[in-house]
């Protein structure tokens, strides 16, 4: 029998609506399953008696008969970027030690206002700077799937706590940020879905901010169309965001068809990489034969600054950074270690407050934009961004929709490149380039590596259509008939 | 006007340049809802953007934006349709986002210039590089721990424009009326209320000293936030000399950041020196660039005043007053207000010289302003006429026009309260006369001889009979006729 | 380009944080890493190019000048490590 925590959203939400399933049953069940999976270190904060307690309001709706929206006693983990009233948000930073917000993300004030029940605060990669979930101050999250070599896998990163719980079946769902693959990356390796909106789709105000033009929130789900549902209760305008887009959201869930014949499916011959395993370009041509078979039409494309555009997120990105974590200086909130001189109590704070990732990244930006370097890296950078994002734009002349591997690889064992950042860095080398266009993209488990570890693929569309986003991702979904279960955590419980 | 000063080695002539931080007329902030009024509690208007908490956004506020374009066609500016808000990256304890919302490569308001007419009547123009928009910082309070600075961020965020000249300044006088033309312009316009004291307005002054002849520029230094014009021409003065004497003994000119100490007159070096000044300006991407459109501008255009270089102007073309008055008149929208009340149906010269010399020496006496006058506008216009229309004498409109200050009361009730109207009966006249000329028979010959001058003395005599009532005119015109032989 | 060590504390002066100096080769070869891999961006040709600048295609949304924040010290001051109510505090500046 299903335990109420492993069920989808749709699947709750069918319950919920029809008595046979109590909120307060879901979210029970989610936060057993939490307490049962310390292990993973998904969560920074669980906050059981606050979700029982919004469980509760959400059975006393469902009872009146006046629930409030799409997402009415769905129990949601909560990356711990996002800010949250009253509730302890880290940004797994020691420089935000005992940082309790006064007041709530406009995203999770959306998601509230639409009925869901947060149950806790996700692990993360410290801001959200990282691709395995290994640089938090609270320890690295360790992913449900295992391998019989017993050595831990990371969930990916940075929304690494968001994606295991989903997978080990602790939360229905999950939100989390993505930057530069952020949600797609950690989908891929704890084989669920992720997806990542058109950049001004979902409002950045009350989240922790890690490179403003890039950083958009999105959810984590167990299917596509649950993301759909997710995204519906996220999204929307806000005035209090200058970069939100001022547009209707669309009924994301009806773009949902099962059709997908004609789409036009863009392969662009860049992200074949020397040196990739044969595993990848396997999983990437099966993707391709799916849609073929639902009746797609499969078009060769190029993006020929592909491959510039990792480089280029590694200094736009940082220098983003910079100035986003000057605001962390012992003065209004969380970690002060005092000093003889304002500078020296500065230099103390951030010197033991930020890890050593968030430090590399924070001087690489400082320096990109310094005297005498601002033109050649940072000005260069973003002019090769406009010529990345054209690429995009030519393509979609063509093309309906891109599909490609979402990492280069299945998730590696905590600990494994931890020496060599530009190795880690590679783990975003297919999700980045979408980021940088501010594309609304997707990762669908595909399949299984050599390894028996998930592999994702990946969905791009033209900004703002992510109604074709998922309804590719529906098709591919159902295509790749994924089944296979992580085999340890919380599931099955 | 050429200020230079003498050297052991040569004559060295001033550079100055001036950037002027004017606060914004606004309700609330540039980038947030919270208010800006001066005075408040400390930290209560302080929003969560303005604290920089983690994840906060800028929003604009269309106020501000249209205020420095407002201010940008008062000096005569290029508006720019496009400009960009950047982040000037630094560390201060008032500085919460660790950053300054600013404008550096495309600021909204470009190249302008100003007139300057100065005090020995000769015209300077002074270039004007750019306005920009930016934030300001909170406060440092230093004097309330011994061993911690307190921060209050109350204005951290309010809306400032920049104003920034170019070095095209050459004596203290004209950096004063440079500073005085863009307070009166900003104080017509409503875009800033200019009050260097609370500190609405700052002056930056960049001075640097060159002999007479160089062509390129020296060193120079940048003395900060000084409160008050004459403070400014002070700091310049001693900047210059101490420029001089440096370069004189053989020394350099540091680039360097100075303090203005009002008590001792002097400047100082800043302790805190920044480390080397590196503010890895960037566009900020939590907003867009601003993009105007020419109805937008045109909106804002048909909205402005008469500006104090117009109105000067008018009053020397159709109210015929001197250059020198009219000036006076239009340095202050709420004098020139005044006196075009007074002047409106009159004789505008004659309102001009109440004003100026009556009236404005009054206010000076009782440390006053013109908006806090005790005479209104309407009654000194009352009391013209009641000269024009020979109800009093001038010399009764002082004696009234002082009570008028002292009372706040109308000239035509404290005429007829006091009796004062003017004696116009030429029977009245007359006795007066003929009493004078009865009792004083020797000084009535000394007329007859031919002695003019004792026709005056005899006016004093009859005004002093009639309390000064009497039509002074029509005095002589009896006294001659009776004393003719 | 080479970042020295030098350098590297000079970056990190700039962003206020302190770094040991035993850390701070490893770290300044870590920057040079990076530094080296990103230049591969000198081989676009970004001639003419507009740097981007957002990718939201949109205009800056104006806000009309209306106080609705502030009025609440408290709420800004609770997170505070160490303050004076109602204000901030720093260790001593000396200006
Ligand atoms: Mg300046
Ligand atoms: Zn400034």
């Amino acid at each position: 029998m299903t335990h109420a925590n492993e069920l989808t959203i749709t699947q709750a939400r069918d319950a919920l609506s029809a008595g046979d399933l109590s909120a307060t049953e879901l979210t029970q069940a989610c936060l057993d399953a939490m307490a049962a999976a310390r292990d993973l270190n998904a969560f920074i904060t669980e906050t059981p008696e606050l979700a029982l307690q919004r469980a509760a309001q959400s059975d006393a709706r469902i009872a009146r008969g006046e629930s409030l929206g799409g997402l009415e006693g769905i129990p949601v983990a909560v990356k711990d970027l996002f800010g949250t009233q009253g509730v302890l948000t880290t940004a797994a930073s020691h420089i935000l030690d005992g940082f309790i917000p006064r007041y709530e993300s406009t995203v999770t004030e959306n998601l509230l206002n639409a009925g869901s029940v947060m149950t806790g605060k996700t692990n993360l990669d410290e801001f959200a700077m990282g691709s395995a979930n290994v640089t938090s101050y609270y320890g690295p999250v360790k992913n449900p799937w295992k391998r019989d070599d017993g050595k831990d896998r990371v969930p990916g990163g940075s929304s690494g706590g968001s994606a295991a719980a989903v997978a080990a079946h602790l939360s229905l769902a999950a939100i989390g940020t993505d930057t530069g693959g952020s949600i797609r990356q950690p989908a891929s390796f704890c084989g669920i879905v992720g997806m990542k909106p058109t950049y001004g789709r979902c409002s950045r105000w009350g989240v922790v901010a890690f490179a403003s033009s890039l950083d958009q929130a999105g959810p984590l789900t167990k299917t596509v169309r649950d993301a759909a549902i997710l995204l519906q209760g996220m999204a929307g305008h806000d005035v209090k965001d200058s970069t939100s887009a001022p547009m209707a959201v669309p009924d994301f869930e009806a773009a949902i068809t099962g059709d997908v014949r004609g789409l036009r499916v863009g392969i662009p011959r860049e992200y074949q990489i020397d040196g990739s395993p044969a595993e990848i370009d396997a999983i990437w041509q099966k993707g391709a034969d799916m849609f073929r078979d639902a009746g797609a039409e499969i078009v060769d494309i190029s993006l020929p600054h592909t491959k510039y555009a990792l480089p280029t997120y590694y200094i736009v990105a940082p220098a983003e950074a910079s100035s986003n974590l000057s605001r962390y200086d012992g003065v209004r909130y969380g970690l002060r270690i005092d000093g003889d001189s304002l500078d020296q109590m500065y230099e103390n704070t951030r010197g033991e407050g930020f890890g050593d990732e968030v430090k590399r990244r924070v001087l690489i930006g400082a320096y990109v934009l310094s005297a005498g370097y601002y033109d050649a890296y940072y000005v260069k950078a973003q002019q090769v961004r406009s010529r990345i994002a054209e690429d995009f734009k030519t393509a979609f002349q063509k093309v309906d929709v891109i599909l490609t591997p979402t990492a280069p690889s299945t998730a590696f064992a905590i600990g494994e490149k931890m020496d060599d950042p530009i190795a880690m860095y590679m783990n975003d080398v297919f999700t980045v380039p979408a980021s940088m266009a501010g594309l609304p993209c997707m990762s669908v488990p595909g399949g299984l590596g050599d390894d028996g570890l998930p592999l994702g693929l990946h969905l791009i569309t033209k900004p703002f259509d992510e109604e074709t986003l998922f309804r590719a991702g529906d098709v591919l979904e159902k295509q790749a008939n994924f089944t296979a279960r992580p085999n340890s955590g919380g599931a099955g419980r | 006007m050429s200020y230079l000063i003498k050297g052991e080695t040569a004559d060295w002539e001033l550079v100055i340049g001036l950037e002027i931080h004017a606060q914004v007329i606004s309700n609330s902030k540039l980038f947030s809802g919270s208010a800006t009024a001066f005075g408040a509690a400390p930290n209560s208007h302080v929003s969560l953007v303005d604290a920089a908490m983690p994840g906060m956004l800028p929003v604009i506020n269309k106020h501000c934006i249209e205020q420095a374009v407002k201010t940008g066609l008062g000096l005569n500016a290029q508006i720019n349709l496009h400009s960009v808000f950047e982040r000037k990256n630094y560390f201060y304890a008032d500085l919460p986002q660790g950053y300054q919302i600013s404008q550096f490569l495309h600021p909204i308001v470009g190249e302008g210039k100003l007139v300057l007419d100065m005090e020995d009547g000769s015209v300077r123009e002074i270039g004007i590089e750019r306005l920009h928009m930016e934030q300001d910082a909170g406060k440092s309070i230093h004097d309330k721990d011994p061993r911690r600075t307190f921060i209050d961020l109350n204005r951290a965020g309010v809306c400032l424009m920049e104003i920034v000249s170019h070095p095209e300044m050459r004596s203290p006088e004209e950096a004063g009326a440079y500073v005085r033309k863009v307070r009166s312009i900003v104080r017509y316009l409503e875009t800033c209320d200019g009050n260097m004291e609370e500190g609405s307005m700052r002056a930056d002054v960049n001075v640097s000293v060159r002999k007479v002849g160089e062509t390129d520029l020296r060193t120079r230094t940048e003395t900060k936030n000084v409160n008050s014009v004459r403070f400014m021409m002070q700091a310049i003065e001693y900047e210059a000399q101490r420029q001089v004497e440096v370069w004189e003994s053989g020394g350099a000119v540091d680039q360097e950041t100075r303090l203005f100490d009002p008590d001792s007159g002097e400047t100082r070096a800043m302790r805190s020196k920044e480390y080397a000044h590196d503010y890895r300006y960037f566009p900020d991407p939590d907003l867009l660039p601003i993009e105007l459109t020419e109805a937008f501008i045109d909106a804002i255009r048909e909205q402005m005043p008469e500006l104090p270089d117009q109105k000067k102007k008018r009053f020397m073309r159709d109210l015929g007053l001197s250059a020198y008055d009219a000036d006076v008149l239009v340095g202050e929208r709420e004098t020139a207000d005044y006196f075009e009340v007074v002047a409106q149906g009159r004789d505008a010269k004659a309102a001009a010289n109440w004003v100026i010399s009556n009236l404005f020496g009054a206010l000076k006496a009782a440390e006053k302003d013109i908006t806090s006058s005790p005479v209104s506008a309407e009654h000194l216009g009352r009391l013209l006429d009641l000269i024009a229309d020979d109800t009093i004498s001038g010399r009764i409109a002082k004696d009234v026009f002082e009570i008028m200050f002292a009372t706040g009361q109308d000239p035509v009730l404290i005429v007829e309260e006091k009796g004062l109207r003017q004696i116009t009966d030429t029977g009245a006249i007359e006795a007066a006369v003929d009493q004078a000329i009865a009792d004083n028979p020797d000084q009535a010959e000394e007329v007859r001889q031919g002695n003019a001058k004792a026709i005056g003395w005899f006016v004093g005599q009859v005004m002093q009979k009639t309390q000064g009532k009497a039509n002074p005119q029509a005095v002589n015109k009896l006294l001659r006729d009776k004393l003719s032989s | 380009m080479s970042l020295d060590t030098t350098t590297v504390r000079k970056i990190a002066v700039l962003a206020r944080i302190r770094i040991e100096d035993e850390k701070l080769p490893a770290l300044a070869d870590d920057l040079n890493n990076i530094i080296g891999w990103v230049e591969q961006l000198s081989e676009v040709d970004t001639d003419g190019i507009a740097p981007m600048t957002s990718v939201a295609e949109m205009t800056m949304p104006f806000r009309e000048d209306r106080v609705t924040d502030g009025d609440d010290a408290e709420r800004v001051l609770a997170n505070a490590p160490d303050k004076s109510p109602p204000y901030f505090t720093v260790p001593k500046v000396v200006e």
